[in-house]
C-alpha cells in the first residue's frame, strides 16, 4: 500500500508505485487498443524530421497550440486599468468565466468582470434586454464608477450595436444618463488579445475625449508639458508600470499612465478584498488630451489607439517592447527629446550597472542559440536584447504577428552579425516551433508556460517570458522593462544557462570535472 | 455551528437588498436553507443566470470540450471557431493521462480552427474539411476526431454533421463526432454535458462495429463513468475496484480512449461518480443495453466504505468478501490519517461552491475529519442534485444556487467559515479576506482526492490550508493592537 500518514505521496510520486504501474500496464494492454509500439516509435521519430517539418509548414487551415488569445481578453485587461471600472462583456457568459480564470491563473489575483449572459433567445432576438438588465445589476451590485463594455463573438455575429444598446439602456433607466459606459466592439475572429486591448483602450479614450458617445461635448486640447504613457497588453504589468513611473519621476517628467492595472492585480492580503484598486482615473483620462505627447511601449498592441491620439494633435512615439541597454536608451532619449528634460545621473548609473552586468556575464551567452515566441512587440524587443548580448535569436515566432512584423524582425536580424541564419516566422504556432526545434536545434527556448511542452518534447530548456505564465509564481511582480528590468531578464537567461550546464556536468565520476564551483 | 434557519433568512434578505427589485425577486428563489425532513434544499436551479451579476458559471462548450470529451486521450478535439475558447481551456483541468502527446495521445494540446472574419462570412465547413485532412497528415495515429462547436458555428448555419459524415466515409471507418455545444446554448456547462453524452450515443455507440476491438467479457466487468481523472482521481478509484476483484473495462472519460467508450456497452455494471455530467449516457445504456448503474462516492473513508459495499452488492459473495478485505486493508492507514489531522481540524467550518457532484460528495470527507460544512451550492446543478444533497447536509445549512460574486463574498463575510472550497475565480477574493481556501475543481494542483490514497492527500491539504502560518500575518502587528 503506497500511502502512509508520515509521508503522504503526492500525484507525482504516488502513481510511480508498483501497484499503480501494474494497473496502468494492465489498462493499456487489455482495454486501450493503442497503436502497436513499433508504429508509435516510427511516428515519434518521423515527427522530428525535415520531411515532417515541410508537411507541418504546408498547413493552411489547422492551428495547433497557438500563442495567442482572443480580443475580449485584451479588452478586459484594458478595462481593469481604469479606476473603479468594471469590465462588462456582452455575449455568452462562458467567455467571461474563461477570461477571469485565465488572468487569475497568471497573476494569482482576483479578476472582476461581468457578462450579459446571452443565451438562445438573445441569439434570436438580440441581446438588448441582457444589456438593459445587466447594466442595472452591475451598477447596483458592484458600485463601479465606470462600466467598460466589450463583446464576445456571439454578440458580434448577430450584430448587436453597443452604442445604441447602451443609449437605450440609459433611456430605460437602467443606469443614470450621465454614468460613463465607454465601449468597443471586440470580435474574437479578428486579430488577437492585443487587438482587443487596442480597441478597448481606444474606445475609452475616444469616449472621454470626443464627447462621451454624443452625450457630452468633445474636449478641446490645451497642450501642456506632460506626456502620456501606454504600456500595451503585458503579463509583467505589475512590475513594469511602477518601473516606468519611477524612471519618469527620476527624470522629473509629468506623466499619465493610460491604463494601469498594476495595483488591482497586486493587492495585499490584509483582510480586505479590493474589487477595485488604483488605475487611471477619469479625470486623468480627460486631462491626458492636453499632454504634449503620448508614448506607446508596444506599437502592435496600440495601433488604433495611437492613431486616435495622433489625430488629436499629440506628438506620438510607438516602441516595440524595448528592452536591455539600447532599448531603454532609445526610450529615455525619446522621453528626453519630447520633454526637453535631461536623463539624470541616477539613470545613467543604472545603465552603467546593466552594462557592467552584461560585461561580467556575456561570455556565457555569446553565440548561444535561442528560439523565442510570443506577442509581436515582445518578440522585437527580446530579439534586439539577445543581439545586444551577442546571442543568436535563431527562430523568432509569433502567432499574432504578420508579414510586416516578420520583415521588421528580419531587418533587426540582418543588421547584426549575430542575426545571420536567424529567421522570423509570422502567423505560426507552437507545433511549427516543435518542428523548428527538432530540425534546427537551439540551446534555449523563450516563451510562456505552454513552452514547457516543447521543453519536454525537444529537450530545449525554457525561459519563461511572456503571457500567460501559470506554472511559475510571481514573475509578473518584477519589471522586465528599463535598465532594472534588463538586469532581471539577463539574470533569468543566465540562471537557465547555469542550471543547464550544471545538469549536464553532474555525473558523479563521469562528467563532474566540469561541475565547477566558480562559473 | 452553522447559523440558524432564521439567521440565514435574515442574511439572505440583507444580501438581496443590494439588487434591483426585479433581480432580487429572481435571486431570492436560488437562496435558502436546508431544513431537516424536506425533500430538497428549497432552492430553484438550472435557470438562466442573470446578466451583470458576476455568475461563476461557464458554458456548454466548457461542459462538452472541457469536461466530457476533452479527456478522451487518443482522439483529437477541435475547438471549432475563434481561438479563445480552446486557448483558455487548454490543459487547465488536469485530466491526467498516459501516452505520447502529439503522437498517439492529444490531451494537453489545443487544436483550433482559429476562425477569421472570412470564415464567419463565408462559413467554416470547407475549412473544417481541410483541417481534418491536415490532421490525418500530421497526426496519423489519432483514433478519431471531435468537432467542438463554439458560439459562431450555430449562428452562421455551418453543417458540421455533413462534414463529419463525409470525412468519416473518406477516411474509412474513422470516428468523427460533431458536437453542437455552442456556448450560448442552455444556461450553463450542464447542457454541454448532455449534448456531449448524446453525441457519444449517436456518433459512437450507434456507429461502432461490434466486432471492433473485441475482448472476452467476464461477469465482473464494470465501467467507471463520470470520473475525469483530475490529479489522478480515476486511478486512485480504479485501484480499489480492481482490488475488489472487478475488471474496469472503461474510464469515462479521464485517461479514457475511444476503444473504452466503444466497449462500455459490454459492462455488467456502470459505476457513476459525477451524476450531473454523465447520468444521461448511463440511463441510455440501461435502456438500450440493460446495463444497471449505481452512483458512488469515493471521498472520505465513510462514503468510500459505503460505496464499495453498495457496488459489491451487485456481485457475488467472492466480490463481497474481497470488498471487506479491501476495507480492512486500508483501515489502518485511514485511521492514522484521521488521528493525525482530526485534532487539528475538529469543528472547523467549511463553505463550498463547486460544480458537478462535489457540493455534496465531499461533505462526508470533511466530516470524517471532524469538520462541518455550513454552506454549499452548485454552479450548474439541477433539482435532482439538490434532492441528493439532502442526504448529506445538516439542518440549517445555507444553500446558494448559481451564487453571484457579490452574494458569495457577503455570505462568507457573515458566516466566517474556516475554509472556503471553490474555484480559481474565487480563490484570491477569499484569501485577500484572510480566509483559507482550497480550489475544489482542480484540487488546487494537488490530488488525487478520490479513494483511500486520495483521502490522505485531501486531509493533508485541508490541514495545510487552514493551519498555515500565513493567516496570522495578514494583520500588521501595529494594527492588531489598535
Amino acid at each position: 500500500m503506497p500511502q502512509n500518514v508520515d509521508k503522504v505521496l503526492d500525484h507525482e510520486n504516488l502513481f510511480r508505485e508498483p501497484e499503480y504501474k501494474a494497473m496502468f500496464d494492465n489498462k493499456r494492454s487489455q482495454f486501450e487498443f493503442r497503436v502497436p509500439a513499433e508504429e508509435l516509435a516510427k511516428q515519434i521519430e518521423y515527427a522530428k524530421t525535415w520531411e515532417y517539418r515541410e508537411k507541418n509548414f504546408a498547413r493552411e487551415a489547422l492551428t495547433v497550440n497557438p500563442a495567442k488569445a482572443c480580443q475580449p481578453l485584451g479588452a478586459v485587461f484594458a478595462a481593469v486599468g481604469f479606476e473603479k471600472t468594471l469590465p462588462f462583456v456582452h455575449g455568452s457568459q462562458g467567455c467571461v468565466a474563461y477570461y477571469r480564470s485565465h488572468f487569475s491563473r497568471h497573476f494569482k489575483e482576483p479578476t472582476s468582470c461581468v457578462s450579459s449572459s446571452m443565451t438562445e433567445d438573445a441569439a434570436v432576438f438580440g441581446g438588448l434586454n441582457n444589456m438593459i438588465d445587466g447594466l442595472a445589476n452591475t451598477y447596483n451590485l458592484y458600485k463601479p464608477e465606470m462600466i467598460a463594455v466589450s463583446t464576445t463573438c456571439m454578440a458580434e455575429v448577430i450584430g448587436d450595436d453597443l452604442d445604441a444598446f447602451i443609449k437605450t439602456s440609459k433611456q430605460k433607466g437602467s443606469i443614470p444618463a450621465e454614468f460613463d459606459v465607454p465601449f468597443a466592439h471586440t470580435p474574437a475572429f479578428v486579430g488577437s488579445h492585443i487587438t482587443g486591448y487596442d480597441n478597448a483602450l481606444q474606445g475609452i479614450i475616444k469616449y472621454f475625449w470626443d464627447g462621451k458617445a454624443g452625450q457630452g461635448t468633445a474636449l478641446t486640447r490645451i497642450p501642456n508639458e506632460s506626456i502620456n504613457f501606454i504600456g500595451g497588453f503585458d503579463g509583467f504589468v505589475c512590475g513594469n508600470l511602477p518601473e516606468i513611473r519611477r524612471m519618469l519621476d527620476l527624470m522629473g517628467v509629468e506623466h499619465t499612465i493610460l491604463c494601469d492595472p498594476s495595483d488591482v492585480w497586486n493587492t495585499p492580503t490584509d483582510g480586505e478584498f479590493r474589487m477595485y484598486d488604483g488605475g487611471t482615473t477619469k479625470a486623468q483620462v480627460e486631462a491626458a488630451i492636453n499632454a504634449k505627447a503620448t508614448i506607446s511601449f508596444q506599437g502592435y498592441s496600440t495601433e488604433k489607439t495611437m492613431k486616435l491620439i495622433k489625430e488629436h494633435g499629440h506628438e506620438t512615439a510607438s516602441f516595440h517592447h524595448p528592452m536591455g541597454v539600447t532599448g531603454t536608451d532609445a526610450f529615455l532619449m525619446k522621453v528626453s527629446e519630447l520633454t526637453g528634460k535631461p536623463i539624470p545621473k541616477e539613470l545613467e548609473l543604472e545603465r552603467g550597472r546593466l552594462v557592467d552586468a552584461i560585461a561580467d556575464s556575456q561570455a556565457h551567452l555569446h553565440g548561444k542559440k535561442f528560439a523565442l515566441y510570443g506577442d509581436p512587440d515582445l518578440m522585437l524587443g527580446m530579439t534586439a536584447f539577445l543581439l545586444e548580448l551577442g546571442a543568436e535569436p535563431v527562430h523568432v515566432l509569433s502567432t499574432n504577428g504578420d508579414k510586416e512584423w516578420a520583415d521588421k524582425v528580419q531587418a533587426l536580424l540582418d543588421a547584426s552579425p549575430f542575426g545571420k541564419n536567424c529567421k522570423a516566422y509570422p502567423k505560426a504556432d507552437l507545433w511549427h516551433m516543435r518542428s523548428l526545434l527538432f530540425t534546427e536545434k537551439v540551446d534555449f527556448l523563450i516563451g510562456n508556460t505552454y513552452g514547457k511542452y516543447l521543453e519536454r518534447d525537444c529537450g530545449t530548456p525554457l525561459i519563461r517570458l511572456g503571457f500567460p505564465i501559470f506554472d511559475r509564481h510571481h514573475y509578473h511582480r518584477f519589471p522586465i522593462w528599463g535598465y532594472q528590468g534588463g538586469l532581471r531578464v539577463l539574470t533569468m537567461l543566465l540562471d537557465e544557462y547555469f542550471e543547464a550546464l550544471d545538469a549536464n556536468t553532474n555525473g558523479i565520476g563521469t562528467t563532474d570535472y566540469s561541475y565547477d564551483i566558480i562559473r | 455551528m452553522s447559523l440558524t434557519v432564521d439567521e440565514n433568512k435574515a442574511l439572505i434578505e440583507e444580501v438581496l437588498k443590494a439588487y434591483p427589485e426585479k433581480t432580487a425577486k429572481k435571486r431570492a428563489k436560488h437562496l435558502g436553507t436546508f431544513e431537516d425532513g424536506k425533500p430538497d434544499c428549497g432552492v430553484k436551479s438550472n435557470i438562466k443566470s442573470l446578466p451583470g451579476v458576476m455568475t461563476i458559471r461557464g458554458c456548454a462548450y466548457a461542459g462538452s470540450k472541457g469536461v466530457v470529451w476533452g479527456p478522451i486521450k487518443d482522439m483529437i478535439h477541435i475547438s471549432h471557431g475563434p481561438v479563445g475558447c480552446g486557448q483558455y481551456s487548454w490543459a487547465s483541468r488536469r485530466n491526467y493521462y498516459i501516452g505520447e502527446t502529439g503522437i498517439d495521445t492529444f490531451g494537453t494540446m489545443q487544436f483550433t480552427s482559429d476562425f477569421q472574419e472570412k470564415d464567419i462570412v463565408f462559413g467554416g465547413d470547407k475549412k473544417l474539411e481541410k483541417i481534418i485532412d491536415e490532421i490525418e497528415v500530421l497526426f496519423p495515429l489519432n483514433k478519431g476526431i471531435t468537432v467542438q462547436s463554439e458560439c459562431p458555428i450555430g449562428l452562421i448555419g455551418d453543417d458540421i454533421e455533413a462534414v463529419s459524415k463525409k470525412k468519416a466515409k473518406e477516411y474509412v471507418g474513422k470516428t468523427i463526432v460533431p458536437v453542437r455545444c455552442e456556448g450560448f446554448r442552455g444556461v450553463s456547462q450542464s447542457l454541454g454535458h448532455h449534448i456531449a453524452n448524446d453525441a457519444v450515443r449517436d456518433w459512437v455507440f450507434d456507429k461502432v462495429d461490434p466486432n471492433k476491438n473485441a475482448f472476452e467479457s467476464t461477469p465482473y466487468d464494470v465501467a467507471i463513468i463520470g470520473d475525469y481523472n483530475i490529479g489522478g482521481d480515476a486511478w486512485s478509484s480504479r485501484i480499489l475496484l480492481e482490488e475488489m476483484g472487478l475488471r474496469v473495462i472503461a474510464q469515462w472519460s479521464g485517461d479514457g480512449t475511444i476503444a473504452e467508450l466503444e466497449n462500455t456497452p459490454k459492462a455488467k455494471l456502470n459505476v457513476l461518480h459525477c451524476y450531473r455530467s454523465m447520468n444521461y449516457i448511463s440511463r441510455h445504456m440501461e435502456e438500450k443495453y440493460g446495463i444497471p448503474w449505481v452512483e458512488y462516492n469515493f471521498f472520505g473513508p465513510t462514503m468510500i466504505e459505503k460505496s464499495l459495499r453498495e457496488i459489491a452488492s451487485h456481485f457475488d459473495d467472492t466480490i463481497k468478501a474481497n470488498t471487506e478485505k479491501v476495507i480492512a486493508k486500508y483501515r489502518g492507514m485511514v485511521d492514522e490519517v484521521i488521528a493525525k489531522y482530526k485534532s487539528r481540524l475538529q469543528g472547523k467550518k467549511v463553505m463550498l461552491f463547486v460544480g458537478g457532484l462535489r457540493p455534496r460528495h465531499v461533505i462526508g470527507a470533511y466530516e470524517d475529519l471532524g469538520m462541518e460544512v455550513v454552506g454549499t451550492g452548485y454552479e450548474f446543478g439541477h433539482n435532482d442534485d439538490y434532492q441528493r444533497t439532502t442526504h448529506y447536509v445538516k439542518d440549517g445549512t445555507l444553500i446558494y444556487d448559481d451564487v453571484t460574486g457579490y452574494e458569495f463574498e457577503k455570505f462568507v463575510e457573515k458566516v466566517q467559515p474556516d475554509l472556503v472550497g471553490s474555484g480559481i475565480k474565487e480563490k484570491y477574493v477569499f484569501q485577500k479576506m484572510g480566509v483559507p481556501f482550497r480550489q475544489m475543481h482542480s484540487w488546487d494542483y494537488s490530488g488525487p482526492y478520490h479513494g483511500y490514497d486520495g483521502f490522505a492527500i485531501f486531509a493533508r491539504d485541508m490541514d495545510m490550508a487552514i493551519n498555515s502560518p500565513v493567516w496570522g500575518l495578514a494583520k500588521a502587528p501595529w494594527k492588531k493592537a489598535a
